[in-house]
């Protein structure tokens, strides 16, 4: 009983966010080592925006699965902050993007779920911090009583 | 898109609908979305040799690494789903059924962009 309670982040919900976070690592990577393997000099900022989000996802990912929260935390704000910096700065100056990023127009190419994506992790961070700060407290009363 | 295409998207909505029932009713898959999901995978191992024959043929610039890349990614949805989904008995791990089996109509249309862009 002592520690099943807690809510790990990547159960439950936490399982479907860490699969889709999966899925963006995985096709960031992809597409990224493809442009920059076969046209690189065509676009090298935008490509190497793509690779950048690529190892934020990742990281993400892999933070997300193994319940490491402070790391989590950071990869998921990195990404906020470039999907929002990206996305905006693409809509304002496109001619600085020679070629679209995963990021690009709020990340349009991907039905916006980039764009979602970090609001969503960043609410589950805080949800199930909040759940295992609420068991703490409570076994901590039961503790006293 | 290929009539192969059309197939594979109507099974996996099918499947789609099947694990929707099982997590509302919060209830393990059992070896009819098992055979569902085979099913599928089955239809991209066919999709993958077709790619590969049709990107040996006349493709009109056709980028042949991210259509392979596309090809091959999508074969590797539904196995990896399956494993993490089997590693917690839970709604949130029937969930991740769901998004993989809605993803691979998703990976269809990229393909077809993919190959229309230039062809």
């Amino acid at each position: 009983m002592a520690e099943p309670a807690r809510h790990r982040t990547g159960s439950g919900f936490g399982k479907v966010l860490v699969f889709v976070y999966g899925v963006f690592a995985l096709s960031a990577t992809g597409r990224s080592s493809v442009q920059l393997a076969t046209k690189a000099s065509e676009a090298p900022f935008a490509y190497s925006l793509s690779a950048f989000a690529a190892v934020v996802y990742i990281v993400a990912t892999c933070a997300l699965g193994t319940d490491r929260r402070r790391l989590a935390v950071v990869a998921v704000v990195i990404e906020l902050v470039g999907v929002l910096t990206v996305g905006t700065t693409s809509v304002l100056f496109p001619q600085d993007y020679a070629d679209a990023t995963v990021w690009s127009d709020y990340g349009n190419g991907y039905g916006y779920v980039p764009l979602v994506l970090p609001f969503v992790g960043l609410w589950w961070l805080w949800h199930t911090h909040r759940t295992s700060g609420d068991e703490t407290t409570s076994r901590g009363q039961t503790g006293r009583t | 898109m290929l009539v192969l295409h059309y197939v594979l998207t109507a099974i996996c909505l099918l499947t789609a609908v099947v694990v929707v029932v099982l997590i509302v009713r919060d209830q393990a898959p059992g070896d009819a979305v098992v055979g569902l999901l085979a099913l599928v995978e089955l239809g991209l191992v066919a999709q993958l040799v077709l790619g590969i024959i049709r990107v040996t043929g006349p493709h009109h610039g056709v980028s042949v690494p991210t259509y392979v890349g596309y090809l091959i990614g999508s074969l590797l949805i539904l196995p990896v789903a399956t494993l993490w989904s089997l590693s917690e008995r839970s709604r949130g791990g029937t969930a991740v059924l769901l998004v993989g089996v809605l993803l691979v109509p998703f990976l269809f249309l990229r393909l077809a962009e993919v190959w229309g862009a230039h062809g």
